[in-house]
């Protein structure tokens, strides 16, 4: 970091100003979502008043979001695929990224090239087929449908990020743990696994915040409301056809927002370094 | 003990790729029996203005979101890469955006747009700029335009979080040795910042354009491809087809159609990614 020149002036134009206007640019959105939610329908829509404040702040629209929508079991739905999804993405990518990171055998190279293209590999580009192999094995309109197609996004970035993660952990404590006597599988879950809990962290933090993300999969398998998700049921069933409930949308984005920007709040740290494990080499 | 993943991916990756391919080369109304066509669907693709419409929009978003957002996160990284009060709370802050769930924030941006409603035509009312203020999402052009603000507000805290790390794995002695040398801010930037952050700035725009081309939830949101089709991406287009109007073969080559340029870059990074030479 250089030394500090110049007075208040240059470090307001440097630094302030630029970064106050960012933060302006990428927080309104998040104030507009929280003043709308909380503004009774006379405020809403009335365009004589000044918009940015609440004159008469009201929960009428939390109250009828959780009363007259289905939004609780779409928020438990949303919960329970992440937390499924995320489960499935950890153990399969440690059984991919442990012996790509730790043994060596014949085709290594070509998996691990394989594991990179796939994680690549967009939505959009599988969703037509895949509606009509999840309508084939009848899965359409189950949880089960979610908590099969999302893992596969999220097992190669588990596996990518987890390799990495592996090979930083010196290979001389297994070493160690061999000659003493210990098994193969011993050692890999009483003195490997527990070194890389925070690696599991970073890459268990990154999928469930993307299975919170998914929508497209989400939008075609569930069409019934008991088993959407938060966005499809916010986009499916709180706009009626030219209808938008926009209190309530409101709420729905921001009561559904909340639980990933919480758990990220703690991992804060894990996630950056999960996000950036990717492109920058440590 | 790689086998279940592999056969886990292979089942739900590998082959609805293959019988995508597949499906792309026949007539295939959902819930019939399809029958082979050959490239039949691809020709009509051909011939379908829409679908060079979808083809150029798909371009210009791709083009314009991307480079809006290196440019910002470079200079986003670079404010962010002094010693100041509060740094750890506005880096996590800034990457709100990109872990909230995109199809409410854009809830949000869809309000912030309206045509009736907009908080931002309001403030152009009020400081005199525009009266009653443009129709961000009924206009083609500034459909487009909102699109890709929105894909830049989304898209920009990866940019700048990750460059910013980049940023500091550079070592200060290589500033210092510049400065000893007489190079000026602009030089450093030039010769010692921006070599220096080429490999972190390419991976960083090939994921980006990967999933910027392949874009389908802001689009879905916003403008459902409209006005007149001045906003449907490769996705939302293959959606309409497929989902909407259940001709799944056409929709599958409307989805292909986005293979080629796609597999270039999953190659090459693929290649530039594999850890094994770290």
């Amino acid at each position: 970091m250089s030394v500090e020149r110049g007075g208040w002036r240059v470090r307001a134009l440097k630094l302030w100003i630029p970064l106050g206007a960012f933060m302006l640019f990428t927080l309104f959105p998040f104030y507009w979502m929280a003043v709308t939610s909380i503004k009774p329908n006379s405020e809403l829509y009335n365009r004589k008043i000044m918009p940015m404040i609440v004159y008469h702040p009201t929960l009428k629209h939390y109250v009828d979001l959780l009363t007259e929508t289905n939004f609780l079991v779409w928020t438990w739905n949303t919960f329970l695929v992440a937390v499924v999804s995320t489960a499935i993405s950890l153990v399969f990518g440690t059984m991919l990224a442990y012996p790509l990171a730790r043994m060596k055998f014949a085709g290594s190279a070509l998996i691990s090239f394989a594991v990179a293209a796939t994680y690549l590999v967009p939505q959009p580009l599988l969703f037509i087929p895949l509606a009509d192999i999840i309508n084939q094995l009848h899965l359409g309109d189950t949880l089960t449908s979610v908590m099969l197609t999302y893992p596969t996004l999220l097992v190669p970035f588990c596996a990518w990020l987890l390799m990495g993660y592996f090979r930083s952990v010196p290979v001389e404590l297994e070493d160690a743990a061999r000659i003493d006597g210990a098994t193969r599988l011993q050692t890999i879950f009483r003195v490997f696994l527990p070194l890389c809990v925070p690696g599991f962290i970073s890459a268990g933090i990154f999928a469930f915040t993307l299975s919170q993300n998914e929508f497209l999969y989400a939008l075609i398998f569930l069409t019934q409301t008991d088993v959407r998700t938060v966005p499809v049921g916010a986009i499916a069933e709180l706009v009626k056809g030219d209808v938008f409930y926009w209190g309530q949308l409101m709420a729905a984005a921001l009561l559904g927002s909340v639980p990933v920007a919480v758990i990220y709040s703690f991992f804060v740290e894990h996630y950056v370094a999960g996000l950036t494990a990717g492109a920058v080499k440590q | 003990m790689v086998g279940p993943p592999i056969l886990f991916l292979c089942a739900l990756v590998g082959y609805p790729f293959l019988y995508g391919i597949w499906l792309s080369l026949e007539d295939r109304p959902v819930a019939h029996a399809g029958t082979f066509v050959g490239l039949a669907n691809f020709v009509a693709d051909a011939h379908d203005p829409v679908f060079w419409r979808v083809t150029i929009n798909t371009f210009v978003y791709t083009f314009f979101a991307t480079i809006l957002k290196m440019v910002g996160g470079l200079g986003l990284a670079l404010v962010m890469n002094q010693n100041f009060r509060g740094k750890n709370l506005i880096r996590a802050l800034m990457l709100l955006p990109f872990i909230v769930p995109t199809v409410l924030s854009t809830i949000a941006w869809m309000w912030m747009l309206d045509p009736g409603f907009s908080v931002i035509n309001w403030l152009l009312k009020y400081f005199g700029l525009a009266n009653p203020g443009p129709s961000w999402l009924g206009n083609p052009t500034l459909a487009m335009i909102s699109l890709i603000i929105v894909n830049v507000w989304r898209g920009l805290p990866f940019y700048g979080i990750t460059l910013l790390a980049g940023l500091q794995t550079i070592s200060p002695d290589l500033y210092e040795a510049a400065t000893i040398d007489g190079a000026s801010t602009w030089h450093r930037f030039i010769y010692v910042t921006l070599p220096l952050l080429k490999p972190v700035i390419f991976i960083v725009t090939m994921f980006s354009i990967i999933f910027t081309f392949a874009d389908f939830q802001l689009v879905y949101v916003l403008t459902r491809g409209g006005p007149a089709n001045a906003t449907h991406l490769f996705a939302t287009y293959a959606f309409d087809i497929a989902m909407g109007g259940g001709q799944l073969g056409m929709g599958a080559s409307v989805a292909l159609a986005m293979l080629p340029p796609l597999a270039l870059i999953i190659i090459a990074m693929s290649i530039y990614m594999k850890p094994n030479k770290s």
